[in-house]
């Protein structure tokens, strides 16, 4: 655990990769938070674009395919004027044979800066980090059931947008936390920023068992968990769940846990809902909760933009 | 160490006549943070015109990022008004190499196309590395190469010059 959290780090203590919110210092997180609140102006001009990365080449590496969050990746370097390159790995020289690190060996011989990496397996973006280049920065864009960690940071940039102080908060997570980077990043993340409380909402199969090593605390019912809470995070359930034991079906699970407007009203009345996306309405979360006045999801994205510039620009800015 | 700087209230004021003489009537101010935006707030301030005042981080604009990284606290560029046609004035408070001005015509452009730009700066420590010149000065001034010079802004909003050392990052 020690060499992961230092390899995000150079000798200065400056962001080089980043490949996970655990073990991020808070200076470093709210350094990002900070410099992305600068570009969220820049996404509203009408000249979206800052020659900031001129020159420089980000290959989109997703050996997991993902449209949405390669698309935003790539308008984040786009609009910082960095070259981008998108590699969909997992249909061309991976299903040839070649290994990970041959694959990275010949990105880095076309003189890429940087390399945004989505796996299926935790810990890949950290191999690549360990054996690129030293002038190569990576950015995890999620890894198998480890972390998507610029997702948890645009979760907590749109949190601390409409809720300006983490530490009288307290914010539920909901669903599917057991196969979910994207809950682990953002628990880390909260947790660094010093939410006092947390809360995990989900069947007992798809809670972790160690969760409460983090602080956090854990709910079976949905209606006691959102008792009070400032924020809701639902979480995509993701289809091959329901194929295993893990869960009965569908609509089963929305009787349970599905967000209604019904059950959002246990929470807070100012409280705000927000889901990483692709939603499954009906499924984890009504539309008439989706589309209202509570939920942030599409700020969400929105944000995503600027966060993900910020993560670019300040690691560009670093060396060694 | 300690240079005999002058006093700024005195440059201001000498900078600030400079300006009435001849901008236009309905200039807009634009200045650099920090030290440019604290000048252009004082500047609309107390001159005589319809002047509006906006501020620029050339931070996304540098063309340094690889030798000296982003730096860590970059304020929003804030342009509430319309650049296209405008007279505009960029105000710095220390005119050196010229780059910083560069990224902020650089910056301004991308808001769209000023009928004029010029520059005011309250120091002109000469130094330039591009062809860049200011219209409105303060005073010249001699500064020794290692030394930053800045611009302060005490709790009372007055003006002083200090120098330090050139921060590596």
């Amino acid at each position: 655990m020690l060499s992961k959290k230092n390899l995000q780090l150079n000798a200065d203590g400056n962001l080089n990769h980043l490949l996970a919110i655990e073990g991020l210092p808070k200076r470093i997180i709210e350094r990002i938070l900070d410099t992305a609140e600068s570009f969220v102006g820049i996404n509203e001009r009408e000249v979206k674009v800052v020659p900031l990365l001129r020159g420089k080449s980000i290959f989109n590496i997703f050996f997991e395919n993902s449209t949405r969050t390669r698309t935003t990746f790539e308008i984040a370097a786009k609009r910082l004027s960095a070259d981008v390159i998108n590699l969909d790995v997992g249909r061309s020289s991976t299903s040839k044979g070649e290994t990970i690190l041959d694959t990275i060996a010949n990105l880095t011989a076309m003189h890429a800066d940087m390399f945004v990496v989505r796996h299926s397996a935790s810990g890949a973006p950290h191999l690549i980090a360990q054996h690129a280049a030293p002038h190569i920065h990576v950015i995890n864009a999620g890894d198998g059931r480890h972390e998507h960690p610029t997702q948890g940071l645009l979760d907590v940039f749109t949190i601390r947008k409409y809720k300006k102080d983490f530490t009288r908060l307290t914010v539920a997570i909901v669903g599917d936390v057991l196969h979910s980077r994207v809950a682990r990043s953002q628990i880390h993340a909260l947790t660094t920023l010093g939410v006092p409380e947390l809360r995990v909402i989900g069947p007992h199969t798809l809670l972790p068992t160690d969760i409460a090593r983090l602080g956090v605390r854990t709910f079976s019912s949905l209606e006691e968990g959102l008792k009070g809470v400032d924020v809701v995070t639902m979480l995509r359930l993701q289809n091959e769940r329901m194929n295993g034991a893990l869960l009965p079906s569908a609509s089963e699970y929305f009787s349970r846990y599905g967000l209604t407007p019904k059950k959002l009203a246990l929470a807070k009345p100012d409280a705000i809902v927000l889901h990483p996306g692709p939603m499954n309405r009906g499924v984890e979360i009504d539309s008439a909760v989706a589309d209202g006045s509570q939920s942030v999801i599409l700020p969400q994205v929105t944000y995503g933009i600027a966060v993900r510039m910020a993560v670019m620009a300040i690691l560009a800015g670093s060396t060694k | 160490m300690t240079h005999e700087l002058p006093d700024a209230e005195a440059l201001f004021a000498q900078l600030k006549s400079t300006m009435a003489a001849s901008i236009a009537h309905n200039a807009k101010l634009v200045g650099v943070y920090s030290g440019g935006a604290w000048l252009a707030d004082r500047l609309v301030k107390e001159l005589d015109g319809e002047h509006e005042v906006g501020y620029i981080d050339v931070s996304f604009y540098r063309d340094d990022l690889s030798t000296s990284g982003l730096k860590s606290n970059v304020r929003s560029t804030q342009i509430p008004f319309s650049v296209e046609g405008a007279h505009i004035v960029i105000v710095d408070d220390v005119l050196f190499t010229g780059r910083s001005i560069r990224a902020a015509i650089n910056t301004l452009f991308d808001f769209g196309r000023p009928a004029s730009v010029q520059l005011a700066v309250l120091v002109d420590r000469g130094g330039r590395e591009l062809p860049i010149s200011a219209d409105f000065v303060g005073a010249p001034l001699i500064v020794a190469a290692d030394l930053m010079l800045a611009l302060n802004k005490d709790a009372a909003g007055k003006f002083s010059l200090a120098t330090e050392p050139w921060k590596s990052r």
